[in-house]
């Protein structure tokens, strides 16, 4: 188990490693900052000094070993746009971030997983062809629409929730009801095929043929097994939604990373897009990892390896 | 001995897209207290499929049973409510099935797994289902049984879970022991262990054994009695002995001349029973077997034969045949 978990988090450590290194070619490939960043009309001598004064005047290789020491320490540098550290801009969103993405991921488990459980064990049923043409639809509609739709709704024609912005749970409840139609009919349409493959399986017919109640079979011998996969697709999903679903944040005016990554782009604030870059990568690695100790917690083949 | 399983005019259809699958056609027969009967045929004979049926295992659909009674211990399993047919299942049914790679679930301790029909039938507590279990793996020769609980399928050999399958079929006590194929997909040399091991638990448990198998040469080792499946009919069935001494079903006889002779030095070629199994969703008028038979005659291939007791044959054994096998094979050794 010990060195599963050294493995998998030595894998991690590169993927970082890899992110940070991308975004430092990246930034050099942008263009000059100097010229970017003063007024048109500087003179040669006021770009060298501010060149000098950025540190991008030496070796390439110097500059990437900065790089990666102020990286380490979460320093991307001042936004230009707050005048403050550019990791912070962008941290201070994450908890809106995490809110939003949490509870668009517990609605899709509680809802997908249920809608995909009940789908499979009702094969060939009118309720299977019903709940998978919903899900369906669930996940060919584009978010932005559905948001803009559920806004025109429930927020002006009916006026139950704010229309937009952040900070109490009445906010929350749209963006999230969004995003969990996407998650939701994902997980479901993963979960129906999955139980369907598991229902298949010799362990099953074991488990019958053992006497078993039907709630212990579907629970510890169809569910677990078929929860396997699923948990892959909620760690992507998660990383997704944690990077800050941005088309959702920027409809509904959510405080989260997504948006504030988007302002930074618009006004050409390059430390917070950075700092927003390293952040979601970061979160994207973590979760993969969490997901990887997940696989050894459901399926002990992994994790005895 | 009194019977302890009463199977009559069981008959099982799959309705599947290519038509309807006749894959068990009236099959009739008695098991006795404590009897070990052997269940002999191909893939497709309806061996597995008869046992599966009664116990409520096949899908259904595409699978019915269309008609029959299959009455155990006093009462008729076909009509019993599912709920009904849970308890018996795993508590007074033993099953092993064949192919212990799959037939564990990967993700649960062994121990768990044996626990669970002693939980569920017994109504024991987890410490005492536990502790039950490791009776069980110890009963089963597996060493060190408190260590090998807390473990998985996957840590376990081929012959090792087979003999998991084994003490979770036989946790509960059963009347009846249903050993589906469970040596086929293993090593000759653990498949005798195996044999062994369900010999040794039938004689220290008294029950009933049914063994479905495809290999003559393992019926002889555990069974009893033998039945001899055919197009998902009994062709034949006898004791044992009278079966391998003096079949009477050419199929039969097909399926004995294909063993090797182990004891004898020769080198002949083995020999096999020419052309392919029926087509069951167009069965055959007649015998099954008449196409595949070098036996058969001009009725064989219009009406069927009834399982009727073989004429000058040891008692109890049946068979259905419009030949007379031992007098055609005279014939033959004459000829020559």
């Amino acid at each position: 188990m010990s060195r599963f978990l050294a493995g998998r988090f030595g894998e991690s450590a590169l993927a970082v490693l890899g992110v940070v290194t991308i975004v430092f070619v990246v930034t050099r490939l942008l263009g000059d900052p100097a010229i970017l960043m003063l007024p048109v009309g500087a003179t040669p001598e006021q770009l060298a000094s501010f060149r000098a004064e950025l540190g991008i005047d030496r070796p390439l290789f110097t500059q990437y070993v900065d790089f990666l020491w102020d990286a380490a320490r979460g320093d991307f540098g001042r936004s230009f746009q707050h005048n403050r550290a550019a990791f912070e801009v962008v941290l201070e969103r994450m908890p809106a971030t995490l809110q939003l993405a949490g509870s668009a991921i517990a609605l899709g488990l509680i809802i997908g997983g249920g809608a995909g459980l009940i789908a499979a064990m009702n094969r060939g049923g009118v309720i299977e062809v019903f709940v998978m043409l919903l899900a369906l639809l669930g996940q060919a509609t584009p978010v932005f629409w559905l948001g803009l739709l559920l806004i025109l709704f429930f927020a002006v024609d009916l006026g139950w929730f704010p229309t937009g912005g952040g900070g109490s749970f009445r906010h929350l409840v749209l963006p999230a009801v969004t995003l969990a139609t996407f998650t939701s009919a994902s997980i479901a349409r993963l979960l129906r095929s999955s139980v369907i493959d598991v229902l298949r399986e010799d362990y099953v017919r074991t488990a019958r043929a053992k006497g078993l109640m039907p709630r212990t079979v579907v629970v510890w011998h169809i569910a677990r097994n078929a929860l396997i996969p699923v948990a892959t697709m909620v760690g992507i999903l998660a990383g997704e939604l944690l990077g800050g679903s941005v088309v959702t944040e920027t409809v509904f005016a959510w405080p989260g990373v997504g948006r504030v990554i988007v302002q930074a782009i618009e006004v050409k604030d390059f430390p917070v897009v950075q700092a927003g870059i390293m952040l979601i990568a970061i979160t994207f690695v973590s979760i993969n990892f969490v997901v990887d100790l997940l696989y050894g917690v459901l399926d002990p083949r992994i994790r005895l390896r | 001995m009194s019977a302890l399983l009463d199977v009559r005019g069981l008959r099982v259809r799959f309705d599947t897209p290519g038509g309807t699958v006749h894959a068990v056609n009236d099959v009739s027969y008695t098991l006795a207290d404590g009897e070990t009967l052997g269940v002999v045929g191909e893939s497709g004979s309806g061996k597995s499929v008869h046992v599966l049926a009664m116990l409520g295992l096949i899908p259904r659909p595409p699978g019915r049973i269309e008609a029959g009674e299959v009455i155990f211990a006093g009462r008729d399993l076909l009509r019993l409510s599912e709920a009904e047919l849970r308890d018996v299942r795993g508590g007074e049914i033993g099953i092993i099935f064949q192919d212990p790679m799959t037939a564990l679930n990967p993700v649960l301790t062994v121990g768990r797994q044996i626990a669970e029909p002693l939980m569920r039938h017994r109504g024991l507590s987890r410490a005492r289902a536990w502790a039950r279990a490791a009776e069980l793996l110890e009963l089963v020769g597996i060493a060190d049984p408190g260590r090998r609980l807390a473990q998985y399928p996957h840590q376990f050999s081929g012959g090792m879970r087979q003999r998991v399958m084994i003490a979770i079929a036989i946790a509960c006590d059963p009347k009846l022991l249903i050993a589906d194929e469970p040596t086929t997909a293993l090593d000759v040399t653990v498949q005798a262990q195996i044999l062994r091991l369900v010999r040794d638990l039938k004689a220290r448990m008294g029950m009933s054994v049914i063994w479905i198998t495809h290999d003559m040469g393992v019926v002889a080792g555990i069974a009893d009695a033998v039945q001899v499946m055919y197009g998902g009919r009994i062709v034949e069935r006898g004791p044992v002995r009278a079966i391998f001494k003096d079949p009477r079903n050419a199929y039969t006889w097909g399926l004995l001349r294909a063993l090797p002779d182990h004891g004898r030095r020769s080198h002949r070629r083995l020999h096999q029973i020419e052309g392919q199994p029926p087509d069951l969703t167009l069965p055959p008028e007649g015998d099954p077997f008449a196409p595949r038979n070098p036996f058969a005659t001009p009725r064989c291939f219009t009406e069927t034969p009834p399982l009727v007791p073989a004429a000058d044959a040891a008692p109890g054994h049946l068979v259905a045949a419009w030949y007379d096998l031992p007098r055609l094979l005279a014939e033959r050794e004459g000829a020559r």
